[in-house]
């Protein structure tokens, strides 16, 4: 095994811990404040969130890549005032990941929020206990599994994505090719057996976190709340 | 006793199974007593209780307790129900499944004292199960669990949403003395919710009777369930479970405050009138009763 497989492993490894840890940081209040707000423009964030589950992952690809260029307005500010950037670089394609990843992090926690009885927080409130007390007390710990799943699933997803890491990230040796664009690079120079190797392991981590997850939620089905 | 009369003025639209309607309550709580809000399901009850607990908040009104304004609408203020001191006992218990029955406990204590989870523990019969998960409880025991946690912080105000609804007769019987007991231990006003006659005779110092989004009446369950007070007569209040024909005359079963069973023999004319569900008095005139002494 030579020495850029590994540093390829490492890369999509390393995009997937981080995309996952930030979106989890994310995700729960953001899943929060789906389930409890009243505000009226939800529909259309809901809608925002939801995007990138619907659309071609070029489009994200392609997006972002505006957002970046320098000759644009965020890109441009971000090169004056830190030296920063985005485009073609691993911290470009992180942001991406969690943008094209948010869906599959907030839709298992906030329906294992909106699953929680309105009493268990009622029922908080009324013994004198604040939101914020609630909200780490009672609602985080009483839905793990839905946690389980929005993280197994969220790394998964980000282990598999193709599209929006070639639009943003290109196929940077150590800096921004994953296993998924490595397998399609290996194909096309007709390295089937690196390609293979690649194909194996995505195919085996991809299967142990699916299996979690419906394990999971097997096990939450026997598991009533009330 | 420190002087906490609830005194209560409110509106509030709620939107029922029937279309909207409003809620019109006013009315005064006296401290220490223990309140029955009676009437069918969709009177308004629940929301009431909700309104009281500061879940929900009134369209515009006052509410007060002792000296502290807790809703005020004239003056925007709407005290959080974190901030009103009071035990609210969901209908579904809403006990904590991430927690065991002690720390249910002790999570609603402001001042941990181990000493007081306890009490209370003993006082409900929980301690053998302290440490046991509340998914696996049984009913019955899930609600000592909601009542015992409900006292935990020492509230000023006990409220119970239909606390018996879930539980077969037996039991209710069993539980109706737990909260008659929570009530004495915490020796603080009551409101409860329910739909049972009997247990409204059984607990309740007062009752109102909520139809239609207003009070239809109030006073002590036999002011407001016999029509026509007199005195010096034996009365039993409560409703016709069965009607049965027999022959000339007809067996009415009566069942009443304490789970009792009275059978009552009724000619055609005076069932009439009745249906089962009725609530009724029956009643004898002075001379009749005869007395055996049955305890001492």
């Amino acid at each position: 095994m030579d020495e850029a497989f590994i540093q390829t492993l490492w890369v999509t490894f390393k995009l997937a811990v981080f995309t996952t840890s930030i979106l989890f940081i994310i995700g729960l209040p953001i899943a929060y404040w789906l389930a409890y707000s009243r505000f009226i423009f939800k529909p259309f964030i809901e809608a925002l969130i939801s995007m990138p589950m619907v659309l071609p992952p070029s489009v994200i690809g392609y997006y972002m890549l505006l957002i970046y260029s320098p000759r644009n307005g965020i890109g441009a500010w971000l090169l004056r005032n830190f030296d920063l950037r985005l485009a073609f670089t691993f911290e470009g394609v992180l942001i991406a990941s969690v943008i094209f990843s948010l869906p599959f992090m907030i839709q298992p926690l906030h329906t294992g929020i909106r699953s929680l009885p309105d009493s268990l927080r009622e029922a908080s409130y009324t013994l004198g206990k604040s939101k914020i007390v609630t909200y780490f007390k009672i609602i985080i710990p009483n839905i793990k599994p839905s946690i389980i799943t929005a993280i197994a699933l969220t790394f998964a997803h980000t282990i598999g994505e193709f599209g929006v890491v070639l639009m943003v990230g290109g196929n940077m040796p150590g800096e921004t090719r994953v296993a998924s664009i490595a397998i399609y690079d290996e194909v096309q120079s007709l390295n089937f057996t690196t390609a293979n190797l690649y194909a194996i392991i995505l195919f085996l981590v991809s299967m142990i976190l699916l299996t979690t997850i419906y394990s999971v939620n097997k096990k939450n089905e026997k598991w009533r709340i009330i | 006793m420190e002087d906490n009369i609830i005194f209560l003025d409110i509106e509030k639209m709620m939107l029922t199974s029937n279309g909207k309607r409003n809620l019109i309550i006013r009315a005064e709580v006296k401290t220490g007593e223990l309140l029955a809000l009676y009437g069918s399901s969709g009177a308004g009850k629940t929301t009431l209780l909700r309104i009281l607990a500061g879940l929900t908040k009134p369209d515009k009104g006052l509410i007060q307790m002792g000296k502290t304004i807790w809703f005020d609408s004239a003056k925007k203020i709407n005290l959080m129900p974190q901030k009103r001191s009071i035990g609210f006992m969901f209908q579904d218990f809403a006990l904590f499944p991430n927690m065991t029955v002690s720390e249910n406990i002790r999570f609603a204590q402001n001042d941990k004292n181990n000493n007081h989870v306890a009490a209370l523990l003993e006082a409900f019969g929980l301690s053998e199960f302290k440490n046991h998960k509340t998914t696996n409880l049984s009913g019955g025991q899930k609600q000592r669990v909601a009542l015992a946690r409900a006292l935990a912080s020492k509230p000023k105000l006990l409220l119970l949403d239909e606390p018996l609804s879930a539980i077969d007769a037996e039991m209710r019987a069993k539980l109706q003395d737990e909260i008659a007991q929570a009530h004495k231990i915490l020796s603080a006003t009551t409101i409860m919710v329910s739909h049972d006659l009997n247990e409204v005779f059984r607990l309740a110092t007062k009752v109102l009777c909520i139809e239609n989004g207003t009070v239809k009446k109030a006073g002590t369950p036999e002011e407001v369930f016999s029509e026509n007070s007199i005195s010096g007569k034996v009365q039993i209040c409560g409703q016709i479970v069965r009607i049965e024909k027999q022959d000339i005359v007809n067996i009415i079963t009566i069942i009443s405050g304490n789970n009792q069973i009275t059978k009552v023999i009724a000619f055609e004319n005076d069932i009439e009138k009745l249906q089962v569900g009725d609530q009724v008095i029956v009643f004898t005139k002075a001379f009749n009763p005869m007395i055996v002494k049955v305890f001492s």
